[in-house]
């Protein structure tokens, strides 16, 4: 469903990924780690065509983004929803009108229908009754939420989380994190987690992948993580810097 | 001896890339105002922050100046007995510059900024990397209107300027200095044609295509988080107000 080849990205000088091979497996949640700094939001952006690759592909549903422009893009973005670090809420509009928004672009429901859909999302990520509240006006948890009820909004078979649990205590982060889990069970998606958080990792993952020195250096299951031989892993599971 | 040659081709490489960069963002607003989805709530929403919402600083802007430039002409004319010129010369004065320079410039801090803050912003909390995620292009959502609007509404903002500072000076001429109403009035219906107040009016339609232009384009190209957000506002009145103190003179130049 996402596959990456030999993707090298620089930004100036520095070369962030430098020959990144991934295949994301439908279905699944695949949870790429790495140290802070280390691409790994680059290499998310990749996926949904925000970045474009210096050199290699990004085949996603079967179409290389590198190659395309934005308007043919379109038609798979519209089949993807991506969960940005904070959520990038369009602070002009309250949660209804943000959750409506790619409802209000993309098709010509009636706004009833439009409403009830918003309320449906809302209810799915545990913010019912929040409709008139401004982004401004809600905790950074409660943002992740609405983030997400719009990333679901066009029920997208492919779902992107950058850091979905930066910046939170760890009841919150849990809670994050099983409102992913509970999403992607209900709604069938293929969801890419970009994450530094180990916990967090193991306690959603399907599919584990390592993002260090711009290159994917390990990937399986999360068992197979635990017991993978490469010291840069094993260093970065342990939390050790030497 | 080399290095202040090599700096200045530096400063004039940058200057014609931005100037190009500007160029394109241009082009992609004009073929998105006439390419659908059009976005009809977003432009008249513009329109009423660009427009109505600024009618009360530029009404200040004209009748002030239409005021200090009746005291400040009748001063001169006086010494020449020639008084009864100071209707045309305040009238001529802004409808064919005074008004459409100062709207504009007035305009410029205050919706130009805002554009480029409000965009600025979104530029440096992903929301527009979340437009494009959401297959909807920016250039067609936040930029086309606010183009659209601050080319429309800073003509008739213009036009109010106009108005309130003939009225200004009308005030002052006669009502203060004593001067002849009708005498007033008369000079300025012998001197003044309707091709000069078009003539203001069409700048106003340019320093709003400049100022509109120049917001998003600082909105855009934004980075470096909140001090980028300050920089790249301030950044945008000051090149917008260059810019249009500029154009108005080549555009006087031209028709003269």
């Amino acid at each position: 469903m996402i596959e990456l080849n030999d993707v090298h990205k620089s930004f100036g000088v520095q070369h962030v990924l430098r020959g990144v091979n991934l295949r994301v497996e439908r279905g699944r949640i695949t949870v790429i780690m790495g140290a802070s700094g280390g691409g790994k939001s680059v290499l998310l952006k990749h996926m949904i065509g925000l970045i474009r690759p210096d050199r290699g592909e990004v085949n996603v549903y079967g179409g290389n983004l590198a190659a395309m422009s934005e308007w043919d893009m379109a038609p798979i973005r519209k089949r993807m929803g991506i969960l940005f670090q904070d959520a990038a809420l369009f602070d002009s509009m309250n949660v209804a009108q943000n959750v409506a928004f790619p409802l209000l672009q993309h098709t010509r429901l009636k706004p009833r229908e439009v409403r009830r859909i918003v309320a449906e999302k809302l209810e799915l990520v545990g913010l019912s009754g929040v409709e008139q509240k401004m982004p401004s006006h809600l905790s950074g948890g409660m943002r992740k939420r609405v983030g997400l009820a719009r990333a679901i909004a066009m029920d997208p078979e492919i779902l992107l989380f950058d850091e979905p649990t930066s910046g939170l205590d760890p009841v919150l982060a849990d809670s994050i994190d099983r409102l992913i889990v509970r999403t992607q069970s209900r709604l069938h998606v293929t969801a890419v987690v970009i994450s530094h958080d180990v916990q967090g990792t193991f306690r959603i993952a399907d599919r584990v992948a390592m993002l260090a020195e711009g290159t994917i250096v390990a990937e399986g299951s999360p068992e197979a993580m635990k017991q993978s031989p490469i010291p840069v892993v094993q260093r970065f599971l342990q939390g050790r810097s030497e | 001896m080399l290095r202040p040659i090599a700096a200045l081709g530096r400063l004039t490489i940058r200057f014609v890339e931005e100037m190009g960069r500007i160029l394109i963002l241009l082009a992609e607003a004009v073929y998105w105002t006439f390419r659908p989805p059009f976005n009809i709530r977003n432009v008249f929403t513009q329109m009423e922050f660009v427009g109505v919402k600024s009618i009360f600083v530029v009404s200040l802007t004209g009748g002030f100046t239409g005021m200090v430039f009746a005291l400040q002409s009748y001063k001169g004319f006086h010494l020449f007995g020639a008084e009864s010129l100071v209707g045309p010369v305040v009238t001529l004065s802004i409808t064919r510059e005074l008004s459409p320079v100062l709207t504009s410039l007035m305009v410029t801090g205050r919706a130009g900024s805002a554009m480029a803050a409000e965009i600025g912003t979104m530029r440096v909390t992903e929301q527009i990397d979340a437009l494009r995620a959401m297959a909807v292009n920016p250039v067609n959502h936040l930029v086309a209107p606010r183009i659209l609007a601050g080319t429309l509404m800073t003509p008739v903002l213009t036009g109010v300027t106009d108005f309130i500072g003939i009225a200004g000076g009308y005030f002052v001429g006669v009502y203060l200095l004593g001067m002849d109403r009708v005498t007033f009035l008369g000079r300025i219906e012998d001197y003044v044609e309707p091709a000069d107040i078009m003539h203001g009016l069409s700048k106003a339609v340019v320093f709003g295509l400049i100022l509109s232009l120049v917001g998003c384009y600082k909105g855009m190209t934004t980075d470096g988080g909140a001090q980028g957000v300050g920089r790249s506002t301030t950044q945008a009145v000051v090149i917008a107000s260059i810019l249009i103190l500029v154009s108005d003179y080549l555009f006087t130049a031209l028709v003269f």
